[in-house]
């Protein structure tokens, strides 16, 4: 038995809007990386359901969730610089000392 | 002839040097570039007129105009376009004589009244301009370039009339001069863009053909034009700024606002003259009316004015007026058959703008040594500056029309020609020649003759009444004097001058010959009023003078006034124009025309309040809009699809 693609689906829009939720309401910046990180990997899961399921002899949905992957990493690494650089400055990860840039 | 275009450069290139480097430079190199550009100036204009004139007359018997310069400046499609460039004939060479003439006097002169003021070589400078614009004004080859040289001129005045910064009545005389011949200047322009419109050309001589589809706009682009000339000469009712333009140096005075550019409006409609009376000759007339009109008036308020300055203002619109009589009162182009006028009125600009330049001169020297313009200060002065006495007394007897000087000779030119138009006109100006010669003896009397202020002053001084030493008046130097003696020289023998072979409404010849009736009616009337002048004011006061001014009460209160013109005019400025057109004008501009702007501008800035909130710099709150935008288009795109 086969689990159906809604029950992915399903499991990646909850973990997308989790995502915004925390993305939207937290104030840490570690915490907002982790909501974007949820949200990337929902997106994930939803190029290897419909991958799976829609199209099962090609490859590509597998392969944009690998470079997904790559790229979270990526970033996750930028972010982290950028956030220590934001702690050595101002002795804080709130996101209010991001705001000070604007000026 | 190709050199006439120095007479241009020379003045133009002094002013930009004195103009440019004058302050750096000290007052006796200034004042030396200036006279020497016009030695210079005036050498070159008359070899000009010797060289023109010389040459002799042509097959047809006129002197042909030359150009020796015309240059397209800005072509305006079609056959118009603007030239500039150097005209010579018999009228602009006697102009350019004149103005070179009494120019250089006023630079010599210059050299003395002016000496040790601040802002001597801006003076320099402005002379210089000064001379320069009426020069390219009189060589003008067309009406455009005319305009250009007419606008110049008149800011050149406005610059010296304004001289004396500091005072406050000379600034306000400067706007006045300004304000009033731009208004007039106005009319001039309309005129010029009409005559330019109908006749596709500004040149003064367009084709037969061309003059005919001109038709009926000629006549009125005529009156506009001379509307312009009007200003500039100060006929009435637009003279009201020339009695207030004596606030400025008197050397400018004599220059400026007696002998040159106030003759421009004279020289504008003799420069028209074959248009006017060949398509417009009834404006013509109307020239004469305005002329007679504005001599009279002219004449009546300079007997009474007491500033000595001011009299010879007034003195000069009416002199400028008999001019413009004269133009008016031609009614062919044959000086032969009633085109006389023309030839007198040239004839009288060309004498009156020496004597002028005398008288003015003359009077500049005596508030030189008296330190007033009141006629009051004077008195007497004939012991203690006897040069300037005579020099005074030649141009008092030329204005007057004494035989031999040359006032009378152009004066019973035009008199004979307002006699040929009609009796009335004839008279008419004939009371008003007798009353010149009884304001300026009048005036004559008052400064030279009678107690003298100073030994008046000086008796109380040693009698111990007064703690106050007077100045003793003193003969003015002789870089003074000098001019004046040249001056009166010229007016001296200038009458004799055959001036109908140079000049004359058609070009050809024409012989002055004395009408013996129109002669002598006009000496005895000169006399009468020279008597009457001597028997009043000889003495001072005399009992005659207080019975006169009771009997004439009123009258003479309201001349002394001028009749109240300035008053006038103020009124119908301010209180009229400026109140019922201009206030309303003005409240529309700043309450519906801008108000329509401020309150877009309003409304933009309000959205912008509005929509600023958005653009917070959050990533959080961007990332709320950027969502629910996306939700939104979501949302449409399931239901309107």
């Amino acid at each position: 038995m086969t689990i159906p693609a809604q029950f992915y689906l399903i499991l990646a829009a909850v973990l997308f809007f989790i995502g915004v939720f925390g993305f939207f309401t937290r104030r840490n910046l570690i915490s907002l990386l982790i909501s974007t990180e949820l949200m990337l990997n929902a997106v994930d899961i939803n190029f290897a359901v419909f991958n799976a399921y829609s199209h099962p002899e090609h490859l590509e949905g597998f392969f944009f969730t690998m470079f997904g992957i790559g790229i979270a990493a990526a970033e996750t690494a930028v972010a982290i610089a950028i956030i220590i650089n934001v702690f050595r400055n101002a002795k804080s990860i709130h996101i209010k000392n991001l705001l000070d840039l604007k000026h | 002839m190709d050199f006439t275009i120095l007479i241009l450069a020379l003045p133009l290139l002094s002013f930009l040097i004195l103009g440019l480097a004058g302050m750096k430079m000290p007052h006796k190199w200034a004042g030396a570039i200036g006279t020497l550009s016009l030695t210079l100036v005036t050498i070159l204009s008359y070899c000009a007129a010797a060289l023109y004139f010389g040459a002799g007359r042509n097959a047809e018997g006129i002197f042909a105009p030359i150009t020796p310069y015309n240059h397209t400046w800005l072509p305006l499609g079609g056959t118009l376009s603007i030239d500039m460039g150097i005209l010579i004939d018999p009228i602009s060479v006697m102009m350019l004589i004149v103005i070179s003439t009494v120019s250089l006097m006023v630079h010599i002169y210059s050299l003395g009244y002016m000496k040790g003021e601040r802002g001597f070589q801006r003076y320099y400078a402005f002379l210089s301009l000064f001379t320069f614009s009426m020069l390219g004004l009189v060589v003008a080859t067309n009406i455009f370039q005319m305009y250009v040289f007419w606008e110049l001129v008149g800011v050149s005045s406005y610059l010296l009339i304004g001289f004396y910064y500091t005072k406050p009545a000379a600034i306000a005389a400067s706007k006045k001069a300004f304000i009033v011949t731009r208004f007039a200047d106005l009319f001039f322009l309309i005129g010029i863009l009409l005559y330019g419109y109908y006749t596709e050309t500004f040149s003064f001589t367009p084709g037969e053909t061309l003059l005919m589809s001109a038709g009926a706009v000629l006549p009125i682009a005529l009156a506009l034009m001379f509307v312009g000339g009007a200003g500039k000469s100060a006929m009435f009712p637009l003279h009201i700024w020339l009695p207030d333009a004596m606030e400025g140096p008197t050397p400018v005075s004599a220059l400026i606002h007696a002998a040159t550019m106030v003759v421009a409006g004279v020289y504008l409609v003799a420069r028209m003259f074959p248009l006017f009376i060949d398509y417009a000759p009834e404006v013509l007339h109307i020239v004469a009316y305005v002329g007679a009109f504005t001599s009279l008036y002219a004449a009546i308020v300079a007997c009474v004015q007491t500033d000595i300055k001011r009299v010879l203002a007034f003195s000069t619109i009416s002199q400028i007026a008999f001019m413009m009589v004269a133009l008016g009162v031609c009614t062919s182009s044959n000086p032969h058959y009633g085109g006389l006028g023309y030839m007198a009125s040239m004839f009288h600009l060309f004498t009156h703008a020496m004597f002028k330049g005398l008288l003015f001169l003359g009077a500049g020297a005596i508030i030189h040594a008296v330190h007033s313009n009141e006629k009051s200060q004077m008195g007497g002065l004939r012991k203690y500056m006897p040069v300037t006495h005579l020099t005074f007394l030649v141009a008092c007897l030329a204005i007057a029309g004494i035989p031999p000087f040359s006032g009378f000779f152009s004066k019973d030119e035009i008199l004979a020609a307002c006699y040929d138009y009609s009796p009335m006109m004839g008279v008419f100006m004939s009371i008003v020649a007798a009353m010149t010669a009884f304001y300026m003896f009048r005036l004559y009397y008052l400064i030279f003759w009678g107690k003298s202020h100073y030994e008046e002053q000086l008796s109380l001084y040693s009698a111990g009444k007064s703690t106050h030493k007077p100045h003793k008046p003193h003969e003015a130097p002789l870089c003074m004097t000098a001019p004046l003696v040249i001056l009166a020289t010229i007016t001296t023998v200038a009458g004799f001058i055959p001036f109908g072979n140079f000049i004359s409404s058609n070009g050809e010849a024409y012989h002055i010959h004395i009408n013996p009736a129109v002669a002598t009616v006009s000496i005895l009337l000169a006399l009468a009023g020279i008597a009457l002048a001597t028997v009043m004011y000889i003495r001072g006061n005399s009992k005659l003078t207080t019975a006169i001014n009771k009997a004439l009460g009123i009258f003479i209160e309201a001349a002394y006034n001028r009749f109240y013109m300035d008053e006038l005019w103020l009124f119908v400025t301010k209180k009229i124009i400026f109140n019922c057109i201009s206030r309303p004008i003005a409240w529309f501009d700043r309450h519906v025309i801008d108000a329509t702007m401020d309150m877009m501008a309003t409304i933009t800035q309000k959205c912008g309040n509005i929509v600023r909130p958005m653009q917070s710099g959050n990533v959080q709150s961007y990332s709320v809009w950027f969502l629910s935008g996306a939700l939104l288009l979501a949302l449409m795109l399931i239901f309107f699809t």
